[in-house]
């Protein structure tokens, strides 16, 4: 089983119990209908029960008609921008026959919301769709009953529109959700399958929506972790080793301590300074004076893809076939390759931020954050308090990408606030940002693959080191394969990396697609073919079929052998369930090496989709934002040592990269909804190195492709 | 050194007494609670923190407060009137040219200075008068398409 695609990041989490029993719990939510459900997918329960940790309780999300009609769904996920806040509430509304705007999402509190585990890995829709959706079908059925009561009727007599259960044959015979649970306490737990909706009774789900939050945002009311205030406050700034392993040996803040109104902390590893003004904490973090042992650089940016093989773990197998000495046997042309990839930043536009208020045994935590009931874990055993005393607000978070997960921020802003006495506020600075970041980590992956007289891939040896299993598997009709996973993002190999590393938006598939297209174009090209016409002989796979002829009408591409010179490029992949194809057309200076990437056609198939308007957005953001890492981002590093500091020298995607996007997305109403988030990203290396290929003949094995790498990669 | 300053914030007259060196983003975000201009770099790279001068885009991270002295500042709270949001802000809620929303009021912002200069600008005035604002969600198509939006509504729909 490919378990790191389900498995948890490094939490340390799972089974902390809920903060209240189920019986206290009800009575706190008031009067209504409630239904419980849980929320999982069955691979992960199956996880947590194979290491003897059953689920917290037998719900995990919650949804209730209040007294007033109102509906509030209660999730422990979080908005990060990726539209969950509006594709969960349009399910919700759909299948309760309720209009969108009595909808309301209540969100990632630890103290209102049952446990969650975090907001990543695409499957927020994914695996809180279903049982939501069942959920609502519950709750539906039993206002129905209770109008059947009410009106008097049989309930297969009642229909629901609006919020307002009618006599299908009385039209007059009619009563309100709100005048239902007027007065009411039901409380029911969702059992086995509940009737849902059929696709094709749906009208809200399937129909764009815009962002609910949008208009909080454009007139700057919505507020972010750092934007919260409370009486008393002081930012904080931390003092920072120069390089990750770098040890303190001597330190004097008697300077800071000058600077008016400065209030030192030293505790341990954490030595801060506070201060109401945050350019003065700056000020006095300046006049700190302290001497630092750096470890000694084993690794830098140019020699750590020879280390990462040297000190790799043994290889876990994903998946395997036929008896690859038979594949090589029958193979006419063999091609063995390496492809490399960088360290990559998360680089949200908003750093990680934490407000924290300590009083007497409680504490409070707002927090960016992707996944705040870990936090919660955290903060408690930091600050020695039962975990029903902390609390964790996850007001609007500035992006994640897979970076906020991992709580740094949250539990320094909790210790400086039980050490001052004071709410502290903790805003990382770029720098930090940089420094701290869990990068996407680099990987290498060394692919030898044959191919028989007929074009037919006969032989496919895969092995990816350090990124992750995420999207190593092919899907190409290959009778005699294997694909090795060694070491990945989630299982940390003692080490390996020299700073941290983690999830980054599709984690491990971005690295896996971008080597595995790469070479099946670099064979379509040795059997002299079109490589869309070498997809289509070496696939069986009716999805991935589909997706690419959708993008092949969309982009109009014509059958050429690479290359072409007219720089188009193509790739598939697959990732959280969702089917891609992507078609790209670049322009590459030959001189410079500068390539301008002027169109990309993008095809999903993402089962049912909630949210088309949603959908388009997140596959257009997964686009650009995929430009980054393919042509320039990469970490400078020496060791420990992190030489990006600020957006001057670690490129993201600008205005001016953006290419002409064209997004397509297949609807498929009677299949499960997958993921959304991530999946469009996965393709961009591939497409973009196929089409620099075309355009040039440059075959550039290493990402981000830069012009250096291009122009040496020139025929 | 402490000095008054004297300006419009959002149409209101303030004066505040305060060290001239303080840069106007901390100013603003502290002392006036106008959380809506974010910090993103503090050194002038992602344009999160721009607000109006004088009707002209700036980054506040990088203004001393001393340089608004006598001026006229717009944050992003002050871009709606009377209730009635710029068109702006109207374009880029319509064309959901927002997903975390952090780096919006910059963009929006920076739109202004560009419409205000350039009413009837190419894609490539866009892009290249856009291009020193980050967003890290890569909203940029649906900004351009929000901008060119507001163009034509502030034009009076030509
Ligand atoms: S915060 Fe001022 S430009 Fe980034
Ligand atoms: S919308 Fe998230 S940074 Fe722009």
């Amino acid at each position: 089983m490919k378990d790191d695609e389900y498995l948890d990041l490094d939490f340390k989490d799972i089974g902390i119990l809920p903060p209240l029993s189920r019986r206290e719990f009800l009575k706190l939510l008031g009067g209504g209908v409630v239904i419980l459900f849980s929320v999982g997918d069955p691979l992960i329960l199956e996880a947590q029960r194979r290491r003897g940790e059953a689920l917290p309780d037998d719900f995990n999300a919650f949804l209730r008609i209040g007294e007033d009609g109102r509906v509030s769904c209660f999730t422990g996920k979080v908005e990060l921008g990726q539209g969950v806040i509006t594709s969960l509430a349009q399910m919700l509304a759909d299948e309760l026959e309720v209009p969108l705007d009595v909808v309301d999402m209540v969100m990632g509190d630890t103290d209102l919301c049952p446990y969650d585990r975090g907001t990543y890995g695409s499957m927020t829709t994914r695996f809180f769709g279903p049982p939501l959706r069942a959920a609502a079908a519950e709750a539906r059925a039993v206002l129905i009953e209770l109008a059947a009561e009410h009106l008097q009727a049989s309930p297969s007599q009642l229909k629901v529109k609006e919020g307002v259960v009618y006599h299908e044959s009385q039209r007059q015979k009619k009563v309100s959700y709100a005048q239902l649970t007027k007065g009411k306490k039901i409380a029911r737990r969702l059992k086995g399958e509940a009737v849902l909706e059929k696709p094709s009774d749906f009208t809200i789900v399937g129909k764009p929506v815009l962002h609910r939050d949008a208009m909080e945002k454009v007139t700057g009311k919505a507020k972010f972790a750092g934007d919260l205030r409370e009486p008393g406050m002081l930012y904080a700034r931390i003092l920072r080793p120069p390089a990750h392993g770098a040890k303190l040996t001597s330190v004097d803040t008697s300077g800071a301590k000058k600077v008016k109104g400065t209030r030192v902390i030293e505790d341990d590893d954490l030595i801060a300074v506070l201060h109401e003004d945050p350019e003065q904490a700056a000020e006095a973090l300046k006049q700190i004076q302290a001497q630092w042992m750096k470890p000694v650089v084993k690794v830098d940016e140019k020699n750590i893809f020879g280390h990462l093989i040297k000190v790799a773990p043994e290889g876990d197998v994903v998946s395997e076939g036929g008896n690859l000495a038979k594949g090589e046997e029958i193979s006419k042309v063999v091609v063995e390759e390496t492809y490399l990839d960088g360290y990559v930043a998360h680089a949200t536009i908003e750093t990680h931020t934490a407000l924290a208020k300590v009083e007497g045994d409680k504490a409070t935590i707002w927090a960016s954050t992707q996944t705040p009931f870990p936090l919660k874990g955290d903060v408690a055993s930091v600050l020695g308090l039962p975990e029903k005393n902390v609390r964790i607000i996850p007001p609007f978070v500035g992006g994640g990408f897979g970076g906020k997960t991992r709580n740094q921020q949250g539990v320094e802003a909790a210790r400086l606030a039980k050490l001052s006495g004071k709410p502290v506020q903790v805003t990382w600075t770029r720098a930090e940002e940089f420094f701290y970041d869990t990068f996407r980590p680099a990987a290498v992956v060394k692919i030898k693959a044959g191919i028989n007289g007929s074009a037919l891939v006969t032989l496919w040896d895969y092995g990816v080191y350090f990124a992750g299993s995420r999207g190593s598997e092919h899907f190409y009709d290959i009778p005699h394969h294997r694909t090795m996973a060694f070491g990945s993002v989630w299982r940390r190999t003692p080490g390996s990396h020299p700073f941290g590393t983690g999830a980054w938006r599709a984690p491990a598939n971005n690295t896996n697609t971008f080597a595995r297209e790469s070479h099946i174009n670099i064979m379509a090209a040795k059997a002299g073919i079109d490589p869309l016409e070498f997809r289509l002989k070496n696939l069986k796979d009716k999805r991935m079929i589909r997706v690419l002829k959708a993008a092949a009408k969309k982009f109009g591409w014509k059958p050429a052998k690479a290359p072409s010179g007219r720089g188009y490029g193509i790739a598939g992949g697959r990732d959280s369930g969702t089917y891609l194809a992507h078609m790209a057309e670049v322009e590459v200076d030959k001189k410079t090496g500068q390539v301008k990437v002027k169109r990309v056609v993008c095809a999903q198939d993402m089962g049912l989709c909630i949210n088309p308007a949603g959908a388009k957005i997140q596959m257009e953001g997964c686009i650009t934002m995929g430009l980054g890492y393919a042509l320039k981002e990469d970490i400078h590093f020496k060791g420990g040592e992190i030489f990006d500091l600020n957006f001057d020298t670690y490129e993201i995607p600008r205005f001016s990269w953006t290419p002409k996007i064209e997004t397509i997305v297949i609807d498929d109403r009677e299949a499960t909804p997958q993921g959304g988030g991530e999946p469009a990203i996965v393709c961009m290396g591939a497409v973009i190195a196929e089409a620099i290929y075309d355009a040039v003949g440059a075959r550039v094995f290493q990402m981000p492709m830069t012009p250096e790498r291009i122009k040496a990669a020139m025929p | 050194m402490s000095k008054t300053i004297r300006f419009k914030l959002n149409g209101q007259a303030k004066s505040l007494t305060v060290d001239r060196e303080r840069m106007l983003l901390w100013v603003l975000r502290t002392d006036f609670g106008l959380t809506g201009t974010k910090f993103g770099c503090g050194e002038g790279c992602c344009g999160a923190c721009t607000v109006l001068v004088n009707n002209e885009a700036v980054r506040s991270c990088q203004l001393p407060v001393k340089d608004v002295d006598g001026k006229k500042v717009t944050t992003i709270e002050g871009l709606a009137k009377n209730g009635d949001l710029h068109p702006l802000q109207k374009a880029f809620i319509k064309h959901d040219a927002l997903q975390c929303g952090y780096c919006t009021p910059g963009m929006i912002l920076n739109a202004y200075d560009l419409l205000i200069k350039n009413s009837r600008p190419t894609l490539k005035e866009i892009k290249d008068g856009m291009d020193e604002n980050l967003c890290r969600c890569a909203s940029y198509q649906r900004i351009v398409q929000a901008i060119q939006d507001a163009a034509r509504e502030m034009r009076g729909g030509r």
